[in-house]
C-alpha cells in the first residue's frame, strides 16, 4: 500500500462502564482509503469502539485523533470533528417526521450552512447511485429496512465525511435486504472511502476489508489481511470464533 | 312554561350578555392554555433532567397540583394573598394564575412523557451528524414531541375550558354566572327557565370544545401518515 495520510489514530484507549471494562489499552491507526472490518463475539467492545470515535461515549483514558484533531466528549470542537465522521447505526435512525430528502439535507444545510439547491442536487445524485432517487419524497415509514439503511448511508455521505463508521448496519434486516445494503457499502469502498465496519457478515468482511481486526473482551487479539485471517488465523480465540460460523453433522 | 325558559334568550340583550360571559370564560382559558403550553414545554424538559433536586421539586409541584382541588387554589390566590401579602390580585388575573399553575404541571407531565418516548437513537443519530444540542431539539426532537403531544393536550385544553365554570366562585361574571343572574331576575315570569337556560350553556360549551376535538383528530390523522 502506498503511503497515505493517517486519518484516524487511537492510542491506549481505555473505556469502562463503572467496574465493567469494555476496551483495554486499545491502539489503532487507519490510513486514508483503508477499509477496516472489526469482528468479534458480541459484547467484545466493537460497537463501543465506534461510538467512542465520534464522541458518543466518554472514555476513561487514552487519545483518539480524527484527522489530527483530538476527540474529546463535551468539547466544542466535537461538533466540527463529527462532520468528518459519518456514522450509520444498526437501528433505523432516520427522522420519521421528515421526507427522505429532508433527512439527507438537514445537517448539510443547518450544520455546514450549505445552499439548499446545491445540497438537494447532491442528495438526489447520491440517492440515484443507490437506486432510490424516486423515493426522495417518501417518509421513512414507507420504506423497507434495506431502503432505510441505504438512505441513512446517503445521509451520512452528504456531509462529505473523511471516514465512515458502520455499526452492524445489517443486523436488524431481513436476509434478502442485507445484500442490497452490503452492495452499497462495497461500491463505497471501491470509490476509496475510508471505512470502519462492525459486522457479523463474514463473507462480506472477507470481500471488503483491507484489514480485519479481531476483538475479544475489549482487547485486540489479532490483526491480519482478510485472506490470512479467514484461512489461517494465528490465535486460538480467533479459530474458535470462526468455527461458530461453520456447521457440520457430527 | 312550555318553552322551558328559552324565550328568555330573546328578552332584552340576554343572549348577548351570555355570549360575552362565554367570551370571559374562553378568554381566561385561552390565555391560560397558551401560557401552559409554553411553560409546560420548559417544565417537561426539566422533568427529564437527571438532577435530583430539580427532579424532586418538579415531582412535588406535580403532586400538589394533582391533589389540590382547583377551587381551593383559586381561593388561596384570590382571597388568601390579599390578607397575607397585602397584594390585591384581580379576579381574572387570579384565575389565569391558577389555571396556568395547574395547566403547566399537567402539560409538563405530558411533555415529559412525549420526550422520553422518543428513542435514544434519534438523539444519537442527530448528534452523529454534527447537529448541536439545540439543533437536535429544534429540528429532530421537538417536532416529534409536538406530534405526540397534540392528542394528549387536547384533552387538557377542553378540561381547562370546562373548569372555568369555577371562576364565578371568586366573583368573575362568566357565562354560568350571567345565566344564573338572568334566571334569578326572571324567576316570577319564567319559573322553569333553569332547564332551558342551562341547556343553552351546555350547548355553548359544546360549540367551543367540539372544534378543538375535531382539530385534534384531523392533526392526528394527518401526522400519522408521516
Amino acid at each position: 500500500m502506498s503511503i497515505k495520510n493517517e486519518i484516524l489514530k487511537i492510542e491506549h484507549l481505555h473505556k469502562a462502564f463503572g467496574e465493567n471494562v469494555i476496551l483495554k489499552d486499545f491502539d489503532l491507526s487507519v490510513k486514508s482509503g483503508e477499509v477496516i472490518v472489526i469482528i468479534g463475539p458480541s459484547g467484545c467492545g466493537k460497537s463501543t469502539l465506534l461510538r467512542c470515535i465520534n464522541g458518543l461515549e466518554d472514555i476513561q483514558s487514552g487519545k483518539i485523533y480524527v484527522d489530527e484533531q483530538p476527540v474529546i466528549q463535551g468539547s466544542k470542537d466535537l461538533y466540527e470533528i463529527r462532520q468528518k465522521i459519518g456514522m450509520v447505526f444498526q437501528s433505523y435512525d432516520l427522522f420519521p417526521h421528515m421526507t427522505v430528502l429532508q433527512n439527507i439535507t438537514l445537517a448539510p444545510m443547518k450544520v455546514q450552512k450549505r445552499k439548499k439547491e446545491k445540497v438537494e442536487k447532491e442528495a438526489i445524485e447520491l440517492l440515484s447511485r443507490v437506486g432510490l432517487a424516486d423515493k426522495k419524497d417518501s417518509f421513512p415509514r414507507q420504506l423497507s429496512g434495506g431502503q432505510k439503511q441505504r438512505v441513512a448511508i446517503v445521509r451520512a455521505l452528504c456531509m462529505h465525511p473523511e471516514i465512515m463508521l458502520f455499526d452492524e448496519v445489517t443486523a436488524a434486516l431481513d436476509p434478502e435486504m442485507v445484500h442490497e445494503v452490503l452492495q452499497t457499502m462495497l461500491e463505497l469502498a471501491q470509490s476509496g472511502k475510508t471505512m470502519l465496519i462492525v459486522t457479523h457478515e463474514m463473507s462480506f468482511a472477507r470481500a471488503i476489508a483491507d484489514r480485519i481486526l479481531f476483538l475479544d473482551e475489549g482487547e485486540l487479539i489479532e490483526e491480519a489481511p482478510p485472506e490470512e485471517f479467514f484461512t489461517s488465523p494465528k490465535t486460538d480465540r480467533a479459530k474458535k470464533f470462526l468455527q461458530t460460523f461453520e456447521y457440520s453433522k457430527k | 312554561m312550555q318553552l322551558m325558559g328559552i324565550e328568555l334568550l330573546l328578552k332584552g340583550n340576554n343572549f348577548l350578555r351570555m355570549l360575552s360571559g362565554l367570551w370571559v370564560a374562553v378568554r381566561i382559558s385561552l390565555v391560560s392554555v397558551i401560557l401552559s403550553i409554553g411553560l409546560g414545554l420548559i417544565v417537561g424538559a426539566l422533568m427529564t433532567v437527571q438532577n435530583k433536586v430539580i427532579k424532586t421539586v418538579m415531582r412535588l409541584y406535580l403532586e400538589i397540583v394533582r391533589i389540590m382541588p382547583q377551587m381551593v387554589l383559586l381561593f388561596i390566590v384570590y382571597f388568601g394573598t390579599t390578607r397575607v401579602f397585602g397584594i390585591n390580585i384581580e379576579a381574572e388575573l387570579s384565575a389565569i394564575i391558577v389555571f396556568t399553575f395547574w395547566g403547566t404541571a399537567e402539560m409538563g407531565d405530558l411533555v415529559r412523557g412525549a420526550l422520553i418516548s422518543i428513542p435514544r437513537h434519534q438523539y444519537e443519530s442527530a448528534e452523529a451528524l454534527g447537529l448541536s444540542k439545540l439543533q437536535t431539539y429544534l429540528y429532530v426532537i421537538l417536532p416529534q414531541t409536538l406530534r405526540r403531544l397534540i392528542p394528549l393536550s387536547i384533552n387538557l385544553i377542553t378540561r381547562m375550558i370546562k373548569t372555568t365554570s369555577l371562576v364565578m366562585m371568586i366573583g368573575i361574571v362568566e357565562v354560568l354566572k350571567v345565566t344564573q343572574q338572568i334566571i334569578e331576575a326572571n324567576r316570577r315570569t319564567s319559573p322553569n327557565a333553569a332547564f332551558g337556560m342551562f341547556a343553552t350553556v351546555f350547548m355553548m360549551y359544546f360549540i367551543v370544545c367540539w372544534p378543538i376535538s375535531l382539530l385534534s383528530k384531523h392533526l392526528e390523522k394527518r401526522w400519522s401518515d408521516r
